[in-house]
């Protein structure tokens, strides 16, 4: 079993270039890694439908993977169960505090159909203040819903509980 | 099992996600404001990522078995059938899209109204395909349902916020309401490859599905102080008979293909 360690550590290097700051392994859409002979089958789950971000991220894990001397990698996609932002690591929500978004908040609390719901309480990751406003619950990406920090006055997105 | 009725019923989803998607893409630069041009544009890309999955389980099913006659897509003969072929090769008579997504986007609150009505179908929709004995189509209604989720409650406020809102805008949307209720029915009406393959456990019993979607609707548009026009149902999308509104997406959408085949970039 010496080698699925040393996948995954190759893993932890491709990151999901919409968020550069996170590696697909905290990101959470890694969901198996086994060798079959030597060669590599990974399998990964798609964080929404039609995140562009997905085909990326296929073509580098096997970029890598080669470079390290692996061949005949199969690389599959699972849809169930469903990527969820519980997935995402501790240090992938630092990491994305560090760098300017907000990350999801422990416990989903806009995931239900109700309308007009109040926002959930967001801490700017700049000045940390939780007088935050939402714009819009859809971001620059899919992934994202955008933000206004009332208190130091910059915009930021907010990787929305999913 | 019929394979062309799961074929037939696969490529029916796919179709109406892709057209709506493809519908709300039109939005994209030329929304009323910034926010909102990236919301629906959003919702475009959730809608044609899941008509990509569906897409590709449709040719996956129609590689695996000898295409019966009257098949519902001809690949080139001798290769095999890709999403691709399936979303830029097709004719509108091929499309199996309920009516309602190809209806031309009109103004913004008709835009809304039409996704509200068809999110509201998708997310009861979807919420029973999660426990279709077809491993494929569950797993990507369990995928899909999150998203819908958000279309929904976007689309939902959008409309009560334009219904209750001015003279204006309320006008606007009972108009809009008027111009796409008719197109509501078909969505309960099963075809024969529902017919077909609900009993078996696989496709979702539409037919009952329809009061749980009308008890949402219509708390939605009482909200929104709109009044449901007399129902007229307008059928024959999910049976490749479609308005003279689908030729010109497909004109557009497809336009790239059928100028340069097997052109990408």
């Amino acid at each position: 079993m010496e080698s699925t360690k040393t996948i995954w550590s190759l893993l932890e290097t491709v990151s999901d270039p919409e968020v550069p700051v996170l590696s697909v392994v905290d990101l959470g859409i890694v969901r198996d890694v086994r060798l079959v002979d030597g060669h590599p089958e990974i399998v990964i789950t798609p964080t929404y439908s039609g995140c562009p971000a997905m085909d990326v991220i296929r073509m580098n894990i096997r970029m890598v993977l080669l470079e390290h001397g692996y061949t005949d990698i199969k690389l599959s996609t699972v849809l169930s169960p469903a990527w969820t932002t519980d997935w995402m690591s501790e240090k992938g929500k630092q990491q994305l505090k560090a760098y300017g978004i907000a990350p999801p908040t422990p416990v989903p609390i806009v995931c239900d159909l109700g309308l007009f719901q109040h926002n959930e309480a967001i801490a700017c990751p700049h000045c940390g203040s939780y007088h935050t406003t939402r714009i819009s619950e859809f971001g620059s990406t899919a992934c994202k819903a955008l933000y206004r920090c009332e208190d130091c006055r910059e915009p930021f997105d907010y990787f929305k509980c999913h | 099992m019929n394979a062309r009725h799961l074929i037939n019923y696969t490529l029916h989803l796919a179709d109406n996600a892709l057209v709506l998607g493809h519908r709300n893409s039109e939005w994209t630069g030329h929304g009323p404001i910034l926010e909102q041009d990236i919301a629906l544009s959003n919702i475009a890309l959730d809608l044609i990522g899941q008509a990509r999955y569906l897409y590709q389980y449709a040719a996956r099913l129609m590689n695996a078995g000898p295409a019966g006659p009257g098949g519902p897509v001809a690949g080139v003969a001798g290769t095999p059938v890709t999403e691709d072929q399936l979303g830029y090769l097709r004719d509108s008579w091929d499309f199996r899209n309920c009516l309602l997504v190809e209806q031309a986007n009109g103004d913004w609150g008709t835009t809304v109204m039409r996704q509200m009505l068809f999110s509201a179908w998708q997310y009861y929709f979807y919420r029973e395909l999660q426990g279709s004995r077809d491993g494929e189509l569950s797993a990507i209604a369990e995928k899909s349902l999150k998203e819908v989720t958000y279309h929904l409650r976007w689309s939902g406020e959008w409309v009560i916020r334009l219904g209750d809102g001015t003279e204006e805008s309320h006008a606007r949307m009972e108009k809009a309401l008027d111009q796409l209720w008719i197109y509501t029915g078909e969505l309960f009406l099963p075809a024969d490859y529902e017919q077909s393959l609900a009993p078996l456990g696989i496709a979702v019993d539409v037919a009952q599905m329809q009061p749980l979607w009308a008890a949402r609707v219509q708390e939605i548009l009482k909200e929104a102080t709109l009044v449901i026009p007399p129902s007229v149902a307008q059928k024959g999308g999910k049976q490749g008979r479609h308005t003279e509104q689908l030729g010109y997406l497909l004109a557009e959408m497809q336009f790239l293909q059928r100028a340069y085949p097997g052109c990408e970039w």
